[in-house]
This record gives structure tokens, sequence and C-alpha cells, in this order.
């Protein structure tokens, strides 16, 4: 078993815990988090992916794929905590 | 300009006039985003001229050929959306300033941020209707997503925070899912590009996961039932001019490439056996969309609904899959678009002047906004799909499909969809109509300016009127038919 097919294997258990927490957890945060812990998972499998055949250079494609991803996941996650805090302050306010 | 380079300029443009907007000063951005619309919608519907007049357009970025580079290819479908993104821009450029003008307190930026917003908005529609490979179509997918959520957000109140918050949840979910499928669809194809993977994917295991999960992303962010259940909240609780571009446009960015992937590379490699579960799911959508508008008190509820079940027309092709059907999906796309958007700025126009959108206080109120109500009727005559409007030639030629198959339940489930969306859109008008006029009202006062009325009323003529002009969308489309539909 080589490293490229460790990284698909753990991609995949990550993505599929995420997976049930997204849908267990009612709490906002916690369905990010889940969320991002889904994503990595889905970066480790396209890292995985990437593996063209044993000692060669991997195919860059999906790292390019991976790198875009990581960026929308961090603006997307930035965006989502902004919307909690004012969704949080609101609630204060209403108390 | 170089005609060629216009599907770049298309996604370029608007980007570019977005990232401006937002930089601007704040006094400035209602009259830049009027002029910048005015820009994108020429833009639009040149190229869409130009694809009608010489066939579909492709471009390889930087001259990157795939399976390497990224393509931008403009076919009639992609004509068609472009044109009625432009056609809803134009109207909805005119009244959002007013709108905020009216609805806004003094001082509120909401309009200030909208403008760059929905640019955002454009640059990522426009993206998806081009997009040639899978990846890029996931960059449109996720910008969009993102600017909706925004716009959604700009409601300001909390239950409209809430939708936004929720709306992003399940966008990011949706498009993790779809990432997944894209890497599988990579991983054992080594392409992204839509047509090279039709020519070269194998039916395997690995193939139909893809399959699965690609298309559960996509149903999330077409809100087709059951994944429908973030849509009305976040379509109810935005902005009027909001709502229209949600409803009419955003939903229509994924599902245009949902028909792409299928019917380009699922249908040729012998997987769309699987389309059945969505037509089955889209006369569902139909039938229970229907019924939960009916039940609506608030206006902009009982719309929301409402696309609920026009979205389930949509989906009936993946099951009917004959050129027919085809035709009749995507016009049914467009004039949903024409006659939502008309809708949702006509609720927005009523809940300004009659300050609630409670349908049962509608007591004699088109007495009071004339205009406003024969708007919401001229629509509700599209999506009720009676001749001469769109909707009905897109009714007309999905029921004659299902009919040349022997399809019975498809048959029923279209002329039943016209019949309850009669049913809930009737009582609308019944209340508004009923009632003699109000005694305190002086005549020929007008509560709301042209710019809130007309706007609306252009966009529900050009929806009927698109059912008396259907063969220019046609011709369009039959240049750039699926192969796997000749």
């Amino acid at each position: 078993m080589d490293s490229a097919l460790w990284f698909a294997l753990v991609g995949a258990a990550l993505a599929a815990i995420a997976l049930h927490a997204f849908f267990a957890r009612r709490h906002p945060l916690r369905r990010l988090i889940a969320l991002n812990i889904m994503g990595s998972g889905i970066f480790l499998v396209l890292i995985g992916l990437a593996r063209r055949y044993p000692g060669a250079l991997p195919d860059p494609v999906p790292h390019a794929m991976v790198l875009t991803g990581i960026v929308v996941a961090v603006s997307a996650t930035a965006f989502a905590l902004v919307l909690l805090r004012k969704l949080a302050r609101l609630g204060r306010g209403e108390a | 300009m170089n005609l060629a380079a216009l599907p770049v300029w298309l996604v370029l443009l608007p980007l570019l006039l977005a990232a401006a907007l937002f930089i601007a000063p704040e006094r400035w951005r209602s009259r830049l985003g009027q002029l910048g619309t005015l820009l994108c919608a020429a833009l639009a519907l040149l190229l869409a001229w130009q694809v009608l007049q010489h066939g579909p357009i492709s471009v390889a970025l930087g001259n990157w050929q795939a399976p390497l580079g990224i393509r931008l290819h403009a076919d009639g479908l992609s004509a068609l959306m472009l044109a009625l993104t432009a056609l809803v821009a134009l109207p909805l450029a005119l009244y959002a300033p007013a709108w905020f003008a009216r609805h806004e307190q003094a001082g509120s930026r909401s309009e200030a941020f909208f403008w760059p917003l929905w640019l955002f908005q454009w640059a990522a529609l426009n993206l998806l209707f081009l997009a040639g490979d899978l990846f890029n179509a996931y960059v449109g997918l996720e910008l969009s997503g993102l600017a909706a959520v925004a716009l959604v957000a700009l409601g300001g109140k909390r239950a409209a925070l809430e939708a936004a918050l929720r709306y992003l949840l399940l966008a990011l979910f949706g498009s993790m899912l779809y990432l997944l499928g894209v890497a599988l669809l990579y991983g054992t194809s080594g392409v992204l590009d839509l047509a090279l993977l039709g020519e070269q994917l194998q039916v395997d295991h690995s193939s139909r996961a893809a399959l699965l999960l690609i298309t559960l992303g996509l149903l999330f962010k077409t809100a087709l039932l059951p994944f429908h259940f973030w849509l009305p909240a976040a379509h109810a609780n935005a902005p009027a001019p909001v709502s229209a571009i949600l409803s009419a446009l955003v939903v229509k960015g994924s599902f245009v490439l949902l028909l792409r992937i299928w019917f380009e590379i699922f249908y040729p490699i012998g997987l769309g056996g699987a389309g059945e579960v969505l037509g089955a799911l889209g006369i569902a959508a139909i039938l229970w969309g229907s019924l939960q508008a009916m039940r609506q008190q608030r206006i902009k509820l009982l719309v929301a609904w409402s696309t609920v079940a026009q979205l389930g027309y949509l989906f009936l092709i993946f099951a009917l899959a004959v050129e027919l059907a085809w035709a009749g999906s995507v016009l049914h796309a467009i004039s949903h678009g024409l006659a939502k958007a008309a809708l949702f700025l006509a609720a927005g126009n009523i809940a300004l002047a009659l300050g609630h959108d409670q349908i049962h206080r509608l007591h004699g109120a088109a007495g009071k906004l004339p205009l406003t109500f024969f708007t919401v009727a001229l629509a509700g005559v599209s999506l009720m799909g009676l001749p001469p409007s769109g909707g009905f030639v897109a009714k007309w030629l999905m029921l004659q499909a299902a009919i040349d198959a022997g399809r019975w339940p498809y048959v029923v489930a279209i002329i039943g969809g016209s019949l309850l969306a009669a049913a809930y859109l009737f009582p609308l008008l019944r209340h508004a109509l009923a009632g003699t006029h109000d005694p305190r009202q002086r005549e020929g006062e007008r509560l709301l300016s042209g710019w809130l009325e007309i706007p609306p009323l252009l966009l529900a003529t050009l929806a009927l009127l698109l059912g008396l002009m259907a063969l220019l969308p046609m011709s369009l489309l039959s240049g750039g038919m699926p192969v796997s539909l000749r």
C-alpha cells in the first residue's frame, strides 16, 4: 500500500465522518466545521488521485484544483463566520 | 474588438465592474451600476446575435487546448441563457434604485452593496453558461453561491440572515459533493473537458458514483424537491430585486450545468436511465410546490413556492429525453425567468405601497395599484401556461413529447401543474379585485412611481411575447442540440 492510496483512504474517511456530522449536528458553527473537514477529506482524495505511477512526478492538475478549492473554502468560511457573528449580536440585542 | 473573444469579455467585464464598484464612492454606485448593466447586457445580446448568425463560438483561453487549458463555449443554450440574464438585468437596473430609495431608511447602505454583489453574480452566471469544463464550472458555482448568499443577507433582518446562513451551508455542501464527483471523474479519465469526458468515460463504479455525487450536489443548488427546503425562506426574505435575481436566474445556473453534464456525458456513455428518478422528482415538485403555494398567506412566500413547482417542470427532460422536451425545458427556463422576475418585482411593489404582503388583506388593492396587478395577471398567464405566452409554448412542447412517448403520468403532471398554478394565482387576483373603491383614496393619486411599476410590466410582457416569437429561441437551440438527442 503506497502513500497515495493512504491519502485517498484517509480523505474518504474524513469526508464520511464530516458528512455524518453535517446532518447530525444542528448548531451552524458545528456544521461549518463539518464542511471544512469534509473539504479537507476531498482535497486529500484529490491529492491521492494526482499519483500517476510509482516514482513519477505527480499530475499537477489535481494540485491546482486543491489550491482553488482551499481558496474557496477559506473565503466561504470567513463569510459564514461573519454571518454567524452578526446573528449572534442580533440575538443579544433582542434578549 | 475581436468578436471571437466575446465569451471571455462576458465573464471578465462584470467581474471587473463588480470589483471596481466595491471601491467606487457609494453615491456613484447606482449610476455606475446602471451603466455597467447596459454594457454587460449589450455584450450578451451581441453574443447571442453572433451565435444565431454564425453558430457556436469556442475560445481556448491563452490558446491552451483541452485537456490542459480552459475552454469557454457559447452554443445556442448559452446564448439563450445569457440573453435571458441580460433581459432580466435591464429592467432590474431601473427598478432597483427606486426600490432601495423607497424601502430603505436614509443612510442605509444596502444599495451600495447590491450593485457589486449583483455584478459578481452576473459574472458567475455567465461563467456557468459558458464553461466548457467541469472545474471552471465549479468556480462559477461557488462564486454564484457566495454572491447569492450575500445578496440574501442584504435583507438585514434576523430572518434574512438566518435564511442566508442556511443557504450558505447547503450551497457549500452541494459544491463539496459536486467537487468529489468531479475528482472521481478526473481520477478515472484524466480529463475535465465536457466534450472529451463524453467520448472517453467508461461506465464503471466510479463513474456511477460520480453521477450520483454531481447530481446530488447540483440538485441542492437547483432546489429540486426534496432538496428545496432552503429556497422559500431565502427567496422570500431577500430584498425584492434580489428575490427576482435568485428565482429567475440563480437556480437556472446550476440547472444548465446539470443539463450539460447529463446530456454531454452521462447520456452518451449510457447512464441516462437514472434520469427517470429526476423526472419523477420533477413531477413530485410540481405537485408539492403548487399545493404549498396554495397554502401561503404572504405573497412573496407564495411566489417562492411557485418557483419550487415551476422548477419541477425543468426536470421532466431527464425522463423524456427527446429533442422536443429539451427545447420545451429550455424555453420553460426562459419564460419562467421572465415571468418570475416580473412577479417578484410586482410583489415588492405591493409590499411597498400597502405596507404588508398578506394575501387576505389585499381587499380592493387592484384599484390602488392597477398597473402592478395587471403585471401580476400577465406574469400569471405565462406561469399557468396559457396561450400565447412563452410558458404555453414550453409546456406544449413538453406535453407533445410526453404524449408521443405515451408517458401518461407526465401528461397528467404537465396539465395538472397548469391548473394548480391557476389555483394558487387566482386567489391573489380575486382578493385584489374584490370590494369597492376605497373612498379615502383620492382619484388619480399614484402610490408608486413609474420606475417601480414599468420594469415588472416590461418583464411580464416579454414573457408573454416569448410565445409569439418562440421561433427565435428555437432556431438558436436547434444548432446546439446535444449529440445524444439528435
